[in-house]
């Protein structure tokens, strides 16, 4: 005879529909106009830096880059749940949070320019770097959360991830420790529907990837990962969990991909236009806008200004990167180790004579 | 008198580093309660508490990741890995993270943790217990791998590895854990991760060996000094960074240099030795370079374990042939 051993369901959180109207009731943050048009200002700020690194790729003067073009609002909404002395551990699209946190927008540029003093940067000095192999962070931001619990400190850690890490191991490891340990720990599936060229119904026969965080018995969540209000929403109630020694979440914020997955892909090999062009109509800016607007809380002067600020900063942004002189060869051996063993030293001479 | 077995200085080391250092922690499977499958983990649990050894779950990726960021917030993570076939797991993240920490980040985040485990084989161990993966690991820019071969220079070798502000894997000769025990004062210092050990001094040939191979070398240098033939027996103790000085010395003395590696053959370190030699030693060299190592196959099943492992039977034969080189 069978029974039922365990059930569990995924709640799906929405504070603004992609038309702009509302789905109540708010959260008390969402109350206050200002904190609503700071997002805003936030998302603006993310997709004009987004635009910047994209146009320098083109024209030679960045490297590779991966754009979070339709996706500010996850960026957005988890940078601004955050606290200072809580630790980012980022994927490599999470210049969103990255820019919120104070990391600059010319240390970005000098990362994605093929410069390791852009993850040196002089803010949040705890955040991890950018992590290219996908889901490989995931331990490490609960090793950080381990050590925040061991020294029974009110921090939490966030770990963002894209929808193909949740196919790794490393994540299913980590989200077993952030259990077994009641870790203040936050996990972000960042679910842009596409891993590179493999879209999300090829990557799990999973319903949802939030249920990944079932299996190891942490709290859950989906949000409207447009939707910045149910990103920040969904965040700061997981970090006051966290924080508070409830344990870790996992949410995935589900969201679209309306860039290529980097400057080096060609998105028309995989998906059609028609799908991209249903998906501008969600996306998360003018959907907060329309609001704002409607409320009377965002006028035309407002934007105008914005917009030219935001061109203002990329642009000094961009000269102050290229003015940035290289790094001397030097430093290619000196941060292999805290001394340089012999055999080190016998090959720095030779590279630099 | 404080006479201790391989394993028991291991454990040794550990305990006093914790005492000295409430920063150092030790996790991994099943060394907590248990101490550790070989007991190198033994009573930590009763002495420092669960906050300080960690039993974690089944995860060995995760549990060198977990120690990258233990080490990232100023812990000193010592990650136990049950046995040698499951750290080929912690690869991704020793090699992608744990060594390259402190350079991506321009020495902003740093990774001061151990990764230890027991190596190679000679014990009868299941399938994927006997393995020798040091090569791979000393492969790595910004790791350092380190193989004790006796009580003495495993504590003090531990202490070294806890100490150092960069990762460290340590790999432990399953086959010594309780093979001798000798005096280990609980007050010897750490030791230098850089430098090799002469156990033995000669004059006609230079073995060098390291971990399980070390007893192997000095009973076939006992051998051959019958014969009347001196070896200088070099355990190399730190594999990364090479103390190439102290191999190069003792061959300008000898002229002749046979290389011990339980690892198999091709690509292992004996050939890094080797290379070195041969940049910067040849004209010391009165015949070529010998290497006796693990054939280059899958490590077999125990019942013929023995016809794998080099031991002293091949290794002083290599060294007749060189002696016998016009």
């Amino acid at each position: 005879m069978d029974s039922v051993a365990a059930r569990f369901e995924i709640l799906r959180r929405r504070h603004l529909a992609p038309d702009g109207t509302a789905c109540g009731p708010w959260p008390a943050f969402a109350q206050d106009p200002a904190a609503l048009a700071a997002m805003y200002r936030a998302m603006v700020r993310t997709r004009a830096f987004d635009q910047k690194a994209v146009a320098l790729q083109r024209t030679g003067r960045l490297g590779t880059f991966a754009s979070s073009l339709g996706q500010e609002a996850v960026g957005v909404g988890i940078g601004a749940a955050m606290r200072a002395e809580d630790v980012l551990v980022p994927s490599f699209r999470e210049q969103g949070t990255q820019l919120l946190r104070g990391v600059t927008m010319r240390e970005l540029l000098l990362y994605w320019g093929g410069d390791e003093r852009g993850s040196d940067f002089a803010g949040p000095r705890q955040d991890f770097p950018v992590c290219v192999p996908v889901g490989s962070q995931a331990p490490h931001a609960a090793g950080i959360a381990l050590a925040m619990r061991l020294r029974g400190e009110a921090r939490a850690v966030v770990c963002v991830m894209g929808d193909g890490a949740t196919s790794k191991g490393d994540v299913a490891e980590a989200i077993d420790f952030a259990g077994v340990w009641s870790l203040p720990l936050v996990f972000v599936v960042d679910n842009n529907q596409w891993a590179i060229s493999v879209p999300r119904r090829a990557q799990t026969a999973a319903e949802t990837l939030a249920q990944k965080a079932v299996a190891g018995g942490i709290a859950a969540l989906q949000v409207d990962g447009n939707d910045v209000i149910a990103v920040r929403d969904a965040m700061e109630e997981a970090l006051a969990r966290a924080r508070s020694g409830g344990g870790a979440t996992l949410i995935e914020a589900v969201t679209y991909r309306l860039a290529d997955h980097t400057t080096a892909d060609d998105a028309r090999r995989y998906r059609d236009d028609a799908e991209v062009s249903v998906h501008w109509h969600e996306e998360p800016v003018a959907r907060l806008r329309t609001w704002l607007t409607a409320a009377g809380a965002w006028s035309k002067a407002e934007e105008d200004a914005l917009l030219a600020a935001c061109r203002e900063e990329v642009q000094q942004a961009e000269t102050d990167y290229l003015a940035t002189p290289p790094q001397a060869v030097a430093s290619v051996f000196d941060f292999t180790y805290a001394a340089l063993p012999a055999e080190l030293a016998r090959q720095k001479a030779e590279a630099v004579p | 008198m404080t006479e201790r077995t391989l394993v028991q200085a291991v454990n040794a080391a550990l305990a006093r580093a914790m005492a000295e250092d409430p920063a150092v922690l030790v996790l991994g499977e099943d060394v907590g309660t248990d101490g550790g499958v070989f007991r190198a983990t033994e009573g930590l649990l009763a002495r420092f508490g669960p906050q300080r050894v960690i039993d974690t779950p089944l995860a060995e990726a995760g549990i060198a990741g977990l120690a990258i960021g233990l080490a990232a917030q100023g812990f000193r993570p010592v990650a136990e890995i049950q046995f040698s076939g499951f750290m080929y797991a912690t690869i991704d993240q020793m090699l992608n993270h744990a060594s390259r920490l402190r350079t991506r980040s321009r020495g902003r985040i740093t990774c001061p943790m151990v990764l230890r485990a027991p190596s190679g084989g000679g014990v009868r161990a299941p399938e994927h217990h006997s393995e020798s993966p040091e090569a791979m690991f000393a492969h790595v820019p910004g790791l350092r791998v380190v193989v004790p071969s006796s009580p003495a220079r495993a504590y003090g070798l531990m202490l070294a590895a806890i100490a150092d502000p960069d990762p460290v894997v340590v790999l432990e000769p399953t086959r010594l854990y309780r093979a001798l025990r000798e005096e280990v004062p609980d007050d010897a210092p750490p030791l230098p991760l850089d430098r090799a050990f002469v156990l033995r001094e000669g004059s006609d040939a230079t073995v060098v060996a390291w971990g399980g191979m070390v007893p192997e070398a000095l009973s076939a240098a006992e051998a051959l000094a019958d014969e009347g033939i001196g070896c200088e027996v070099i355990d190399l103790a730190t594999l990364k960074p090479l103390d190439e000085a102290t191999v190069l010395a003792s061959v300008a003395r000898t002229g002749r240099l046979v290389i011990v590696q339980e690892a198999p053959l091709t690509a292992g370190l004996g050939a890094e030795v080797a290379a070195r030699v041969a940049e910067r030693g040849l004209m010391s060299l009165r015949a070529p370079v010998r290497r006796v190592a693990g054939w280059d196959t899958v490590m077999p099943l125990p019942r013929l374990e023995q016809a794998y492992l080099p031991d002293a039977g091949r290794i002083a034969a290599a060294v007749r042939e060189t002696m016998a080189f016009a």
